[in-house]
């Protein structure tokens, strides 16, 4: 946590220009992705807000969570939910009643909850700075240092909980279990 | 970099998550709305990382963990609406009311 004079908000470094850039693309992408009336569209612009995370994680100087999230949300996620979509056969092109009627409860609900946030965070961290310039925070060796010496428990038990989700997922896809009884 | 940058877009993209949950009847679309949640609180937990900076890298450790629960929840959560499907022919979250509260149902 390091105190030191911030620069003013008036005069933004090339890194925050790109980041505020980056931020913008995440934002719009996200907006497209809970308004599209396309569910597939959706989807792949779930692609492109995933994508403007990662890039912001690297302005953070955090290479290796920016590179699983490429991996994992990228090529994992958005590839599980587009085979949900096929699946349960989502229609192609624009679709009538993919929102429900209470959108103007939620959008008040949403724009609340961000005006709250909004304010907390701004009147709480306007004075924090992140020094970036020295080095990385989030190098390879750095994060594995820390993953497999002060967290080997808990990446232990998240593999014991994979295995159990994937046991789970296979247990609720297969219909040639015995012992359910069918609709 | 200012910490509040981060922050706020990851508060934003919260409250993005939060109204895809609410207003989306596609129960796929629910779980997208969800990843843009655990992404937000993802880019708090990294921002707050390089912010602290402690020796052992909690938060972007934590990130990462994340991430793996993350992909373990849409693996589930799909496997379940594919069981809605096969057993309604729909996934619409609304449609799905048999465990709710008798009251009149408004078509």
């Amino acid at each position: 946590m390091t105190v030191l004079t911030a620069p003013a908000y008036l005069s933004p470094s090339g890194k925050e220009v790109v980041f505020l850039l980056l931020g913008l693309v995440t934002l719009g992408s996200a907006l497209l992705v809970v308004t599209t009336r396309q569910l597939v569209h959706a989807a792949l612009w779930l692609v492109v807000t995933f994508g403007g995370l990662a890039g912001c994680y690297i302005m953070l100087t955090a290479e290796v969570v920016a590179w699983v999230q490429v991996l994992i949300y990228v090529g994992a996620v958005v590839v599980l939910l587009l085979f949900g979509l096929m699946l349960t056969h989502a229609p192609i092109g624009p679709h009538p009643d993919v929102d429900s009627g209470n959108k103007p409860v939620a959008a008040a609900v949403a724009l609340a909850t961000a005006a709250t946030l909004v304010t907390l965070i701004v009147d709480a961290f306007r004075t924090a700075y992140l020094p970036l310039e020295e080095a990385t925070v989030g190098s390879a060796r750095a994060i594995g240092d820390g993953l497999f010496r002060a967290f080997v428990l808990p990446f232990e038990v998240l593999s014991v909980l994979l295995l159990a989700a994937l046991v789970g997922a296979i247990v609720l896809s297969r219909q040639d279990i015995p012992g359910g009884e069918e609709d | 970099m200012h910490l509040v940058y981060p922050l706020v877009l990851s508060a934003l993209l919260f409250c993005l998550g939060i109204y895809g949950v609410l207003v989306r009847r596609n129960a796929i679309l629910v779980l997208m709305s969800i990843e843009l949640m655990l992404n937000a609180v993802n880019l708090n937990l990294v921002a707050f990382d390089a912010w602290v900076r402690d020796a052992v890298h909690s938060g972007q450790v934590f990130a990462l963990f994340v991430i793996t629960i993350a992909a373990a929840e849409v693996g589930l959560g799909l496997a379940i609406v594919l069981l809605l499907y096969r057993n309604r022919d729909s996934v619409q979250v609304d449609e799905a009311t048999e465990l709710r509260e008798q009251r009149e149902v408004a078509a």
